[in-house]
């Protein structure tokens, strides 16, 4: 009975992520998941041989979780997100602890080993996924500095404290005894400390996807433990998931995943452009917002382009403002999309659907790019290494090979920016002194707000 | 040996339906997708509730009701943050 509704569970979740295929059927997807969750927990609670930990527990926690949601900014969804992985993980490692706690000895047979192997795996997985998602949160928090940790020997440190892990291994299905389970936890934590220490800013979506994905691994390391299915078959979903979005996050920005583990990205200023003196000389075209205003509203096609700057500068709602008054004067306006314009992947499209920009105007990297040719203005709003022309041109960038919005090909470019200094990979952009491209100075939400005064100004008379 | 197997066989399904699942997920929910995950991932706190054991007080039910506490934030916390992020969806 427990293992029908433990089945109809799971076929929950499953259907909980296929709503997910499409934004109008997402509603209904999240309500499959809520229905499967409450399902597995009631079906248990028969099994549960005590219900004092488990109430009190259950309403302190379930209320915490509640009022996170409830108070979360969106521009915090990613903080949200890595501390709700290292929970995941801390409840995988408390649950291994008590699987060998529960019974410390047995005769070691087969059945015996595996399951201490089982008890290990998800205790080191879970440590590993709980300490390096502190250090994400704290990263995103800006608690800790975003630049990577880089030492000497990092890599044979690394591969030492996992060798010292596998003799922990060794030793603790030899003796049975506690203490190797528990050097092992301590270690696999401190590697996953220097592990996502060792990531730069810049590859932050890459590191939140890669424990969202360790979360699930841990999850379904726990469920072969107990022998529970359920847990097993949601842990591989959560898995996967993970793995598919590091590896789409990678693929947005021409990394291999190896290398990101690796880390140390962002450590290394990249030398001194050769090109610098030929900008220099060349200067940008600066323009004013009533000029902006001028081109926007004599335009068929806009483009808007934001990356993370706009969200820094709370300048959403603005550009909804701005995006009305277009539509109003029969402009087409759209939003292009860049997977990793955000922190996390998709937190761009979440910013703008916060602001009440409707999700049939906001389009992906690959749906939008083909457009640019028939555009008449792109503004690029905090964006910067996503618009590099170089990743497409100049085979010697660090961005070579990465795909970009091709901005360049529309009629004109505004560039909203505060100043010419390189973006968060600190690369040169010759986007800006492109002799179709315009450069407005100054915040992105006062920017904005000028434009927006500009066309005002001139449709009301 | 068998029911070690069993379990395998299972794990190796769920990760390919996962795979071609999470394909499918549009890239404007890939955040959604993040929490909805995060939800439920959450289903931990079944395996912490079989590990509760008679006496409630044991270290071992100490601990499983820690893991409940924690597991609890990520089921509440994931699936109404999802709910949030979905209803800004909106078509014009």
């Amino acid at each position: 009975m427990v293992n029908l509704a433990y089945l109809v569970a799971a076929v929950c979740f499953i259907l909980s992520l296929g709503g997910l295929s499409a934004p109008s059927s997402a509603r209904r997807g999240n309500l499959f998941g809520i229905v499967g969750m409450a399902i597995a927990l009631i079906a248990t609670l028969p099994n549960t041989r005590a219900l004092g930990p488990f109430v009190p527990a259950i309403i302190a926690g379930g209320t915490i979780g509640a009022l996170l949601a409830q108070r979360v900014a969106m521009t915090a969804m990613p903080e949200l997100v890595a501390i709700l992985h290292s929970f995941v993980g801390l409840a995988a490692v408390l649950v291994g602890l008590t699987g060998y706690l529960h019974a410390p000895t047995g005769t070691l047979d087969t059945l015996r080993v595996i399951h201490l192997a089982e008890c290990f795996l998800g205790v080191i997985i879970g440590s590993l996924t709980f300490t390096g998602s502190v250090v994400a949160f704290g990263k995103l928090k800006e608690l800790i500095g975003s630049k990577p940790l880089v030492f000497p020997f990092r890599h044979g440190v690394n591969a030492f404290l996992a060798l010292l892990t596998l003799a922990c291994l060794a030793w603790f299905i030899a003796t049975q005894a506690a203490l190797p389970l528990y050097l092992a936890t301590v270690i696999f934590g401190l590697l996953g400390v220097l592990l996502v220490m060792g990531i730069g800013g810049a590859d932050m979506p890459v590191v939140v996807s890669m424990l969202n994905s360790y979360s699930g691994w841990a999850a379904s390391a726990t469920g072969f433990l107990l022998g529970n299915d359920l847990l097993i078959i949601v842990g591989a979903l959560v898995g996967s998931s993970g793995a598919i979005l590091s590896y789409i996050m990678c693929k947005a920005m021409n990394r291999s995943f190896v290398s990101v583990i690796l880390g140390g990205f962002g450590a290394v200023a990249s030398g001194p452009d050769d090109r610098a003196e030929v900008f220099s000389q060349k200067g940008v075209n600066r323009c004013g917002a009533e000029d902006v205003a001028e081109m926007l509203k004599a335009s068929k096609n806009v483009v808007v382009v934001p990356g993370y700057g706009m969200a820094v500068a709370q300048a959403q709602h603005t550009v909804r403002e701005l995006t009305e008054l277009l539509q109003k004067g029969g402009v087409n306006v759209r939003f292009a999309i860049h997977p990793v314009a955000g922190r996390l992947p998709g937190h761009m499209n979440v910013l703008l659907a916060e602001a009440n920009i409707p999700y049939d105007i906001v389009l992906e990297m690959d749906e939008i790019n083909g457009d640019f040719v028939e555009t008449d203005v792109v503004l690029v709003l905090g964006a910067n290494d996503i618009v590099n022309p170089d990743a497409l041109e100049n085979p010697k960038s660090q961005l070579a090979g990465m795909p970009v919005l091709e901005v360049w090909k529309a009629q004109a470019v505004v560039a909203v920016k505060r100043s010419l200094k390189p973006g968060f990979a600190g690369i040169d952009n010759p986007l800006y002194y492109r002799d179709n491209t315009m450069m407005l100075f100054g915040d992105a939400r006062k920017m904005v707000e000028a434009i927006v005064g500009a066309v005002k100004g001139t449709v009301s008379h | 040996m068998d029911a070690f197997l069993q379990h395998l066989t299972v794990f190796v399904l769920a990760c390919f339906v996962g795979y071609q699942v999470v394909w499918k997920v549009t890239p404007a929910l890939h955040t959604p997708l993040m929490s909805v995950t995060n939800a439920i991932s959450g289903i931990i706190l079944v395996g912490a509730m079989l590990s509760i054991e008679t006496s409630p007080t044991s270290l071992v039910s100490i601990l499983a009701a820690v893991a409940i506490f924690v597991a609890a934030i990520n089921v509440a916390g994931g699936f109404l943050v999802t709910q949030r992020m979905l209803s800004m969806f909106r078509k014009k």
